[in-house]
């Protein structure tokens, strides 16, 4: 059968989009790869512009003959105060709508527009809208020859639709018919409008608990430095006054803000209303289109759920709420799933402290399970691949289906299980697999701060270091727990860390030959280190 | 990676951040129009004349009107089209018929234009009808126009100032 040829671009896309992500994992981190960090970083950008802007809105005098004076006498005069605010409200507003772009296009590529998604994905798209709006109003504020040529062309453009009795460039024909109205207008909009994208960045993370709403401090100043750098090494500054009886030399124009302005006047202003309209609907109907069906939510099974809210507060997509107990014991409450907010995770389900393979029932049933991977089977799963571990140094990996291809491994010294998401393994199964039999046991997933599910990673990590409820108990003596993250396509990196992991044992057992694993000393102690990020 | 090497990795990876930014916020430079050209825009928002004179209403046709709506004149509100035309150095470069505006055609008639042409000397002819009863055209201007590079001559028209009106 053959692949779909846009879905085959896509793919193409993706794998050349996480090559460079890598790459940046090399230089930052996983944890810190700005690629992760987009929506952050966003955030961070909008900040700055909006306290840069507090300063600019001091100084600007909204008045034909003002605006250009006030706004260049802040780059000759105060080059070292107001002109440095001013550039870094420029740059932080292009890096503003540059990731906003990119953070689009991760999600796209990694298929995030779709079920549970789909709330965010919408209410992220007139926010494009927003941003291009208050972008492009801002750089007429200067009024300077850039700002003529832009507001002139956005009059043009507009002007198309047949909806305005008196075309609107009749307000750039001449000196005369700008009026220092027009300024207090243009002020308006450039602050009301990002308003407006405010309360529709609080709409779009409304469906995501702990959103990241402000990226890793370390990332946060490098990103700042980086514009101040940018700002003082080259000051933004305003081209030659407005002339409207004269057409506009050379432009420097932000291309950013301003590409479909030349694009109009190379095609046509109806052939930038269709790509535009063709683009928002696109962007609009996109989680309509024919996508996978959706797997099946978690659910709850009160018997075992004693309302202790872990899986309440570890889901990433509030998708689970505390409801009285239906047994009405006084303050006892029972956890309850809201079907269209559950992304099929499971994090849920290595959340909730019935999940430990430790209870004596025959039948394991935990508090919260997913259907389709129940932790009882699980459980199952695991006692039967313990027994068929080959030799003195048997390993268990656990892994997610987002993360590296587990399919890959081989090794009758092996036995691996791929979750949802990493985010599902009780810990308790980690020591489970050690006392059972295991002299190693490797959990491995998406990179870190790449986990498909946003948080399975960092709480499975907190976990199984004692960090975070339920956390992992007790340290057989001479075993070994290894982390190490691994993106999908990235198996040749898992294979070798499960060979480094084969011979640390090796060494961990000729070193203790007369130790064996029953005694419970304390917390696990990693025997080279916990985590690897790839 | 070894820490120094990944700080200057990130070092690197941050300064190409500041330097794409910095690049396309004002590179490559875009001109609107090439040196040697001029923009001749023609823009006006005008009423054409009612498209026919009001008249007496009969005796039978007050009648059948309710009595407060008896008012003796018929005032259509319909406006004449405005039709333009201009001919740039002795060949037609512009003809277009403006609607009015509004359901009941009773707006103004808007036009909106714009042509480079080389910079130089021009002979400009501009005719305008706004009166559908009319025939041929009831403003004209013609003359010779020295357009600078870069120039811009908006051409508009404003009844006040005695028609169309070069600027």
């Amino acid at each position: 059968m053959t692949m779909n040829p846009i879905r085959s671009m896509c793919n193409s896309a993706l794998s050349t989009y996480q090559s460079i992500e890598h790459v940046f994992d090399r230089a930052f981190g996983a944890a810190l790869n700005p690629w992760r960090h987009l929506g952050a970083l966003g955030f961070l950008f909008f900040w700055i512009i909006a306290i840069t802007g507090l300063y600019l809105y001091a100084v600007l005098d909204t008045s034909v003959d003002g605006a250009y004076r006030s706004i260049n006498w802040l780059s000759r005069e105060q080059w070292y105060a107001g002109g440095v605010l001013r550039s870094l409200h420029r740059y932080a507003a292009d890096a503003f709508l540059l990731v906003t772009l990119l953070h689009l296009l991760r999600e796209f590529l990694l298929g995030r527009y779709t079920g549970f998604r789909h709330f965010s994905w919408l209410t992220g798209v007139p926010l494009l809208w927003f941003i291009y709006i208050s972008g492009v109003v801002g750089i007429w504020l200067r009024w300077d020859q850039l700002a003529q040529f832009s507001a002139g062309a956005t009059a043009e453009w507009l002007d198309a639709l047949p909806v305005f009795a008196t075309p609107l460039i009749r307000n750039y024909l001449s000196a005369n018919a700008v009026s220092d109205r027009l300024f207090s207008l243009f002020v308006f909009v450039h602050i009301g409008v990002p308003l407006l994208l405010v309360f529709g960045l609080w709409f779009h993370i409304q469906r995501i608990s702990r959103a990241e709403v402000f990226p890793p401090p370390a990332l946060a100043a490098g990103s700042l430095l980086a514009l101040l750098a940018l700002s003082l090494a080259l000051p933004v500054a305003s081209q030659a006054a407005a002339d409207l009886s004269l057409v506009p030399g050379p432009l420097a124009l932000d291309w950013y803000y301003l590409f479909w302005q030349p694009l109009m006047y190379t095609t046509s202003a109806g052939a930038v209303w269709a790509f535009v309209t063709g683009a928002t609907l696109l962007l609009f109907v996109l989680p309509a289109l024919p996508h996978a069906a959706a797997s099946p939510v978690a659910e709850v099974h009160p018997d075992n759920c004693n309302g202790c809210r872990r899986c309440f507060e570890d889901c990433p997509y509030a998708a689970i709420v505390m409801v009285p107990h239906p047994a009405g014991i006084p303050g006892r409450q029972l956890a309850q799933v809201i079907p269209n907010l559950c992304a099929s995770c499971g994090i849920c389900a290595g959340s909730c402290p019935s999940s430990t393979p430790f209870r004596s029932a025959t039948e394991l049933v935990t508090g919260i399970d997913m259907p389709q991977m129940p932790i009882g089977g699980l459980r199952r799963d695991l006692e039967r691949g313990l027994a068929q571990l080959e030799g003195e140094n048997g390993i268990v990996v656990f892994g997610c289906d987002q993360g590296a291809n587990l399919a890959s491994l081989a090794g009758k010294d092996l036995a691996s299980f791929s979750l949802i998401c990493a985010g599902m393994l009780p810990p308790s199964f980690a020591e489970y697999a050690l006392r059972g039999g295991a002299a190693g046991v490797l959990v491995t997933g998406c990179r870190a701060g790449g986990c498909a599910f946003r948080l399975g990673n960092r709480w499975t990590e907190e976990r199984l270091a004692g960090m975070r409820e339920p956390h992992l108990r007790a340290n057989p003596a001479g075993k070994v727990l290894r982390i190490a993250w691994f993106d999908r396509g990235e198996e040749a990196e898992l294979a070798a860390e499960l060979d480094d992991l084969r011979q640390t044992l090796a060494a961990e057992r000729l070193r203790n030959t007369n130790q064996i694993a029953n005694s419970i000393a304390g917390p696990i102690t990693p025997s080279t280190r916990l985590t690897v990020h790839g | 990676m070894a820490k120094p090497i990944s700080w200057i990795g990130q070092a690197l990876l941050y300064g190409l951040f500041a330097l794409i930014i910095g690049y396309f916020s004002g590179a490559p430079s875009y001109r609107h129009l090439p040196a040697d050209q001029a923009l001749i825009k023609l823009s006006f928002s005008h009423e054409g004349k009612l498209v026919s004179e009001c008249r007496q209403r009969t005796a039978e046709e007050l009648a059948k009107l309710a009595p407060n709506m008896r008012a003796p004149m018929d005032c259509p509100r319909g406006r004449s089209p405005v039709t333009v035309e201009i001919d740039l150095d002795g060949t037609p470069a512009y003809r277009h018929v403006a609607m009015p505006s509004g359901l009941s055609k009773d707006g103004a008639s808007t036009v909106y234009h714009r042509f480079p042409v080389h910079a130089g000397e021009h002979r400009l002819a501009i005719r305008l009808n706004d009166d559908a009863r009319a025939t041929g055209f009831n403003y004209r201007r013609e003359g010779l126009v020295d357009l600078k590079p870069g120039k811009v001559l908006v051409i508009d028209f404003n009844r006040e100032a005695g028609g169309i009106t070069l600027q």
